[in-house]
């Protein structure tokens, strides 16, 4: 190429169009309806689809429709009372205790799990040695393979008999809160609870936040690198920012899971129904862990008060899930995927 | 104040690869020296031991030296961050926060650096936009996000993020390959205000933007895929592209290249 014709835009034009033929062939071909290919998939993508929602619709039938049996024949207020004697007659029996100690032992977990989630997750990408952070994530992925009957075990043989110290310093700094007082009893409460989920949920939110940071384009590193940033403030200025939508879902993840979880919960809680000020005590219950140990012994009526509360539980979780989609999406405009 | 460039012996290796061999060059300041060559010849491996942005890929080392005026970039003692806070950095593909408004990408590198009151901010940004050309488009609409500017508007945005730092060198790495010719336009005017302020060194693929904008060009080749690039030889542009010194130069821009 001669320099005096020399196109200077040759590197910056985009590829030509395709012309206007080859578009209505590739239309035809989005389609699918032309080739068995493409028809078969189209029916079993489709097919999928709609057995998904099915599915979704027939545990909402189900779990209305027993919730309603319930609910319908309860003498107490099914949302604030503090008991749950569905043998009496007429029966009484509420979910308050349950929603409180569901969340209270969540958000515990929360608390503890992401913030060291995420410390994980950066170590991983960003400051461990090549060699190091193999082994460290396939450690995290173990962790997660792990059944919860086992962390339950754990929590009851390992963690519960371990307690006393950190009780004891809690109660002794902040027991003036209430929040941390402790009446010396075995430490089956709602903080070890909360401490078992948070290993529980760990190795998710860990994991899925890795494989964000992971991702956050080399050119945004670079940018903030070439301002002359630190490592610290590269994470601060383009790789949590980039990554701050992902950690949000990953922490959703965990959180479900949280939720959700039964028989850790079940083996480590000493459960009774009522809602205590203090972490430390002994007592309330979950949403899940209740269902867990009442179920084999209730009866026919029983079990559908017990699956009211799992239609609560139900609930609360697509709340918490509706909630952070909308926390993604009011910032959307500033996404690291705009980039 | 711009300052001049003076490397001498510079060897760039990625882990066992020997990417580029004993280059020495120096830059004047308050001049545009653009880097041409064919791809892999180690133009953009050389711009970024300028601002010891090389090492940041795993296994990048250096031997050699750059000193800016005396200072000796690669000396024991020496902290990258502060000498990339002293030589600044332009991009191939534009790259704003997506994160962060107009106005916080412009403000980036000023809070690195310490805090500000928010009107000694407000003026920099300004003026820093103003400096990129881009302050008209932009005065509307500075708490926006920079991702949603055009792409030549996004790079003018880059280069105003560059500059508001006040830095004393400022690299370009093949800054209009990802723009239109338009855009490309307002870079290359740019880049000739800029030269009054700064020492600019510019990586480009396409000659007639190096006959354009620089004073001086330095071509860049390799003897072979896999051997190390090295510097064939530096001078004034227009001579470069006139009667240049060695023949691989004249092969290369004339087209007549292997």
């Amino acid at each position: 190429m001669d320099i005096s014709t020399h196109n200077p835009d040759t590197d910056d034009t985009p590829p030509p169009i395709a012309p206007p033929a080859a578009d209505a062939e590739q239309k035809r071909a989005a389609r699918g309806a032309t080739r068995p290919g493409d028809r078969i998939f189209l029916a079993l993508s489709r097919g999928s689809g709609i057995f998904l929602l099915v599915i979704m619709a027939a545990i909402a039938v189900f779990l209305t429709y027993r919730a309603y049996l319930a609910i319908s024949e309860d003498d107490a207020n099914f949302l604030t009372t503090f008991e749950w004697n569905t043998s009496l007659v007429p029966p009484k029996f509420g979910i308050a205790v349950l929603a409180f100690g569901t969340v209270v032992s969540s958000i515990i977990a929360m608390v503890i799990a992401v913030p060291i989630a995420v410390a994980i997750a950066l170590f991983i990408t960003h400051y461990a040695p090549r060699r190091m952070s193999g082994p460290v994530a396939y450690v995290i992925d173990l962790l997660a393979a792990v059944p919860s009957i086992v962390y339950g075990l754990w929590g009851a043989l390992v963690l519960v008999p371990h307690m006393d110290g950190l009780f004891g310093w809690l109660n002794h700094y902040l027991g003036w809160t209430g929040v941390f007082s402790w009446d010396d009893g075995a430490p089956r409460s709602m903080l070890t609870v909360g401490i078992l989920l948070a290993v529980m949920i760990l190795p998710v939110i860990t994991n899925v936040s890795r494989e964000v940071f992971r991702q956050v384009p080399q050119m945004h590193e670079e940018a903030a690198l070439a301002l002359g940033a630190t490592r610290w403030e590269v994470i601060r200025m383009s790789v949590l920012p980039f990554g701050r939508s992902g950690v949000i879902s990953a922490s959703m993840l965990g959180l479900g899971r949280a939720l959700g979880e039964t028989m850790a919960v079940a083996t480590v809680l000493s459960p009774d129904f009522d809602i205590h000020a203090s972490l430390l005590n002994p007592g309330g219950g979950t949403f899940a862990q209740n269902i867990a140990s009442k179920f084999n012994e209730a009866t026919e009526f029983g079990r559908d008060a017990l699956i009211a509360s799992g239609l609560v539980l139900f609930v609360i979780t697509l709340l918490v899930n509706g909630a952070a989609r909308m926390i993604i999406a009011r910032r959307s405009e500033y996404s690291g995927a705009n980039a | 104040m711009a300052k001049r460039i003076d490397v001498s012996g510079l060897t760039a290796y990625y882990g066992s690869h020997k990417a580029i061999e004993d280059i020495s060059m120096t830059v004047e300041p308050r001049s545009v020296t653009a880097f041409i060559g064919p791809s892999g010849c180690g133009k953009s491996t050389f711009l970024r031991t300028l601002n010891r942005m090389h090492e940041v890929t795993s296994g990048g080392r250096v031997e050699g030296k750059v000193l800016l005026d005396d200072e000796d970039l690669y000396a024991a003692g020496i902290d990258p961050v502060s000498v990339r806070r002293e030589v600044g950095m332009v991009f191939q593909r534009p790259n704003p926060f997506p994160t962060m408004s107009i106005f916080d990408n412009v403000a980036a590198g000023l809070r690195l650096n310490g805090s500000y009151k928010k009107s000694e901010l407000a003026d920099v940004v300004e003026k820093s936009l103003k400096g990129a050309n881009l302050w008209n488009e932009v005065k509307d609409r500075l708490n926006k996000p920079g991702s949603g500017l055009s792409g030549g508007q996004q790079q003018r945005l880059c280069i105003a993020r560059a500059i508001a730092v006040e830095p004393k060198v400022l690299l370009m790495d093949e800054p209009c390959s990802a723009l239109d010719p338009i855009s490309t336009l307002a870079i290359e005017d740019l880049i000739g205000e800029l030269k009054e302020r700064f020492t600019i060194v510019i990586v480009t693929h396409n000659m007639q933007q190096a006959a354009r904008v620089s004073d001086r060009t330095a071509f860049f080749n390799l003897s072979a895929v896999g051997q190390p690039g090295k510097l064939i030889e530096i001078d004034d542009t227009e001579r470069i592209f006139s009667n240049p010194s060695v023949q691989a130069t004249e092969d290369y821009i004339s087209g007549r290249f292997g």
